[in-house]
């Protein structure tokens, strides 16, 4: 049979493999992405799931997926998939509107019963009544298939049955043309412990590959250019593994043992269970029995001079705000990371949105600003969160970084930094026995107050929720203190913005209109504005990490534009804030707040609109 | 400080941990006792006083750190135990106290109550149950007695309320004390034994609160009657009590009971010999729950059981994946797993 197929050379490609939760999505699409990867292209990851574990077989509710974008420049997880894997019915329909017509579909055809169909709710066989027929559509036998391979390899016929996913993979990678050796290895690493599953595993994958070489039905495959990013060392990551790392950096590089108080929840688990892992490099992790005490523990570690951190979502930020307020009041360094989920209350856990900004900048009762930073990709979490403890322990107050869902969860390529490399972090530590020491002394320059460890001979002090004297720390409810207190604790954020960096302009810097984006969208809008320059327009992008306080050259650069257009995954947070903090610009705004992130199409018909 | 572990302090006494705050709770307050019990068993326990932390939420009894000259975290309500936690955890060498009172700890900050105790986090918890909320002026508290005429309860409670000990043993706690507000020495010794303990010591404080609820504890404290009402629990010896010395408690199918005897003759053998040591909670738990007028109250150490620490498993844990771990710093760590050169 004829194996010289059609070549088609593409920047990128989009692959989304969806099925019942349950049905390996996950795994096939990591291993599809880690093999790109290796094979020299760049990559985005998104894995989509249900909130259920293992919700009922066949049904839309239970379609779970992982979307991978491969290519030379993917800084966006890719709006419509080029190829879609199915593995049954509901998820085939689930999935259909994410899907260019001319895609390629590879599903399972012998998922297709009357029950299946019934319960994806299709009143007739798509794969035989036509309404596929604008894709390519690719129907084998994969369950049969890939069980016949198990089996043959001494697999029982349970366990056989889940190598189907291993089957698809095998076709995918016969159509992007990598090589089987990669697999091979990720696959011998994920069941290390199991040596005889991975060998079938193998196998399977193996036989899916043969398989779609020797069909005629793959009459393209795909030719990827290679990814264009600075020389380095590169690895995958995904924005929660990222931020544990940058923590972790974060306290190798100040000298101070990290502590992390943390309660599991949706989407932020990943965090506590990676620092989990790294006992060795210090780090004490204390699970707690809800998100209160998360949150106290670490405000008690950081009293004792830890690098104090809790990790949580919406729900769980909203069980915290009291003792926010408690960290704000005694001036004691925490970071606070927040992976938005869909709210408001339980929301949608597993799907993504920008909404917590409000709570992040306002949510607490009395005067109480936080610093709050937001992370702009997976990768980027690392220096978001190095950041965030960085100017907690250097300014006294607590930090809250916002990430979310889909940058917490989706990955990217990471260009591995060395640590020495990385900005001193300089907490001011108040010496044994200093004359001078007093709780609320403070740098005249910066407003920070001196950190005076339980241990420290000579500075015992007491500290707490009451208002206290300025400088001497006395519990006081005298009106003019109070109000220098509130002043003060609202100055020293401010004056942060001296030491952040100064907010650049991307895209052609001299157009009229400035889209301004913050947070999780940074891909999306990036590339709807190279997009939207390229056909010759002109559009500029400021996005935005330093939330409170905003940078330095705020006002400045919005000076420049006529327009000024506030791109956001809510109904109008940040650009309620600009309003209120920078009232003399006029802003227009694009809202979703749908769970789902921008596409760059829409953006791009978003931003043509306002020019 | 370096690396040496406590004990070689220089020698403290009493006034090095007295504040130069006036001290605000009313005048006959229990809560005076304790404060001055608190700064004599500092001195005994024997740390550099920079390694003593007192942390506390909020209520009468948590005004306490302002009146010690430690290091010290007024914190918020229910939360002592959790603050407690992290403090505890970041530094194995303090000393952390934790005054509370019956709603700081029973009602608002429960569960971290429960938790710290499960953990067996080393703290020691003074649990002021003054069976009333003070700092709010007079409303129930979940220890108050079932039928309580409060401010919010003015027909009277109808909630069952929590006994200490009970809720300390539940929570599989390793060490239970009692004592009341004006025993100054035997508080002085029984928080001694609760600072030597490792782990979770929680010594119930019967306080009286002399503006909300006066005399809420005056059946066990009355000097008439307190000798045959209240039984003073030493290890090792029998349970004696009486004026007379002529009652002790026995153990029979029903549970436990009041024995009468002839102080001139021998103690029969019936007697129970307490054994604060025993890790089965059984007769623990029965002592802790005795109350007058059928029962005398067990005062002092009523548990007191050895076992393993949350921070000592915890700093084993972390010596043993330093010893075995490959990733020895962050380099190891960005550089772990699938990297590659582009």
């Amino acid at each position: 049979m004829s194996t010289s197929k059609q070549i088609i050379e593409r920047d990128s490609v989009v692959v989304k493999f969806v099925g019942d939760s349950g049905d390996g999505m996950q795994l096939s699409g990591t291993l599809f992405s880690d093999a790109a990867a290796l094979a020299g292209n760049d990559i985005a990851t998104f894995p989509d799931y249900p909130a259920e574990i293992r919700a009922p077989h066949n049904t839309i509710a239970g379609v779970s997926g992982f979307q991978v974008h491969i290519g030379k420049e993917t800084k966006i997880i890719g709006d419509k998939c080029d190829v879609l894997v199915a593995m049954n019915p509901a998820s085939l329909k689930a999935n259909l509107k994410w899907i260019d017509k001319g895609a390629t579909i590879i599903t399972d055809v012998d998922a297709y019963d009357e029950k299946a169909l019934e319960k994806a709710g299709y009143q007739s066989n798509p794969l035989t009544d036509g309404s596929l027929s604008s894709y390519k559509l690719i129907t084998p036998p994969i369950s049969t298939l890939a069980q016949e391979t198990a089996t043959q390899y001494g697999m029982d016929t349970k366990n056989a049955a889940r190598t189907k996913n291993m089957f698809c993979l095998g076709m995918v990678y016969y159509i992007f043309n990598f090589d089987l050796d990669t697999p091979g290895t990720l696959i011998d690493k994920r069941f290390k412990k199991k040596p005889d599953v991975a060998k079938v595993n193998k196998k399977v994958l193996e036989a899916g590959y043969n398989f779609a070489e020797t069909i005629e039905a793959f009459e393209s495959r795909f030719q990827i250019s290679n990814v264009q990013l600075p020389k380095g060392r590169y690895r995958n990551i995904t924005g929660n593994i990222a931020t544990a790392w940058g923590l972790l950096a974060a306290s190798e590089r100040s000298g101070r043992d990290l502590f992390l108080g943390s309660y599991p929840i949706t989407p932020a688990t990943e965090i506590l269970i990676e620092i989990a892992q790294h006992k060795s490099l210090g780090a004490k992790v204390f699970q707690a029995e809800d998100e209160i005490a998360g949150i106290c523990s670490a405000i008690g570690a950081s009293f004792a001079g830890s690098l104090a951190v809790t990790t949580t979502s919406g729900p769980g930020l909203s069980l915290k705000t009291e003792a926010v307020g408690l960290a704000v009041m005694t001036e004691l360094p925490i970071v606070i990371v927040d992976v938005q989920r869909a709210g408001p209350s339980t929301g949608m856990p597993t799907k993504s949105e920008q909404a917590d900004l409000n709570m992040a900048l306002y949510g607490r009762n009395g005067e109480a600003p936080c610093i709050v930073i937001a992370a702009s990709s997976s990768s980027d979490c690392f220096y978001a969160a190095y950041n965030a403890a960085k100017y907690a322990l250097e300014t006294m107050t607590p930090v809250i970084l916002l990430t979310d869902g889909k940058i917490g969860q989706g990955s990217e390529l990471f260009r591995i930094p060395k640590v020495a490399d990385l900005p001193a972090i300089n907490p001011p530590i108040v010496q044994p026995n200093d004359p001078d020491f007093k709780p609320y002394r403070r740098d005249p320059e910066t407003l920070v107050r001196g950190w005076a460890i339980p241990g420290t001979e000579g500075l015992q002090h007491r500290i707490g929720g009451l208002e206290k004297t300025d400088i001497f720390g006395a519990v006081s409810t005298d009106p003019l203190n109070h109000e220098k207190m509130v002043n003060n604790r609202y100055e020293k954020v401010m004056r942060l913005a001296n030491r952040i960096p100064k907010q650049e302009v991307t895209g052609c810097v001299d157009a009229d209109t400035l889209v301004v984006s913050w947070g999780g969208t940074k891909g999306s809008v990036e590339t709807a504005v190279k997009e939207v320059n390229k056909t010759g327009k002109k559009v500029a992008h400021a996005h935005f990490s330093y939330i409170m306080p905003l940078p330095s050259n705020t006002a400045e650069i919005f000076a420049k534009y006529k327009k000024i257009l506030v791109c956001e995954l809510n109904t109008g947070q940040f650009v309620g804030y600009l309003r209120a903090t920078h009232p003399d610009f006029k802003y227009l705004q694009y809202n979703k707040v749908q769970g789902l992130p921008f596409t760059v199409s829409e953006l791009v018909t978003v931003i043509n609109n306002t020019l | 400080m370096g690396n040496k572990e406590i004990q070689e302090s220089p020698v403290l006494t009493h006034e090095d941990f007295k504040s130069d705050q006036m001290v605000k709770w009313c005048p006959g307050c229990g809560n005076h006792a304790i404060l001055n019990a608190v700064t004599k068993v500092f001195p005994l326990v024997g740390h550099k006083k920079e390694n003593y932390v007192v942390v506390s939420g909020i209520g009468c009894s948590s005004r306490f750190p302002y009146y010690v000259s430690t290091y010290g975290f007024h914190s918020i309500h229910g939360r002592a135990s959790a603050i407690a936690t992290g403090v505890r955890i970041a530094n194995q060498k303090l000393s952390v106290w934790i005054p509370t009172g019956d709603g700081d700890s029973l009602a608002i900050g429960g569960n971290h109550f429960i938790h710290i105790i499960r953990r067996n986090l080393d703290v020691n918890i003074l649990l002021f149950n003054n069976k009333i909320y003070g700092l709010t002026k007079g409303q129930y508290s979940p220890t108050s007695e079932m039928g309580s005429v409060t401010k919010t309860s003015p027909f009277g409670t109808i909630e069952h309320p929590f006994k200490v000990g009970e809720l300390v043993i539940g929570a599989q706690g390793t060490f239970f004390g009692r004592v009341v507000d004006n025993t100054p020495k035997f508080i002085t010794e029984v928080m001694h034994e609760a600072a030597k303990h490792d782990g979770t010591s929680v010594v119930e404080m019967l306080q009286n609160c002399v503006i909300f609820n006066d005399g809420t504890h005056s059946i066990i404290t009355d000097r008439e009657t307190k000798d045959d009402v209240q039984l003073i629990l030493r290890h090792g010896e029998k349970m004696i009590f009486g004026k007379e010395r002529n009652k002790g408690i026995a153990l029979d199918i029903d549970g436990l009971k009041v024995v009468t005897f002839d102080p001139n003759g021998p103690i029969p053998d019936e007697i129970l010999v307490h054994d604060m040591e025993n890790p089965s909670p059984g007769v623990h738990l029965m002592l802790a729950k005795m109350y007058p007028p059928q029962f005398p109250i067990a005062l002092g150490v009523i548990r007191s059981v050895p076992a393993n620490t949350y921070c000592r498993l915890l700093a084993d844990s972390i010596t043993h994946a330093k010893a075995n771990q490959k990733i020895k710093c962050v380099d190891d760590l960005l550089n772990s797993g699938d990297t590659w050169e582009i």
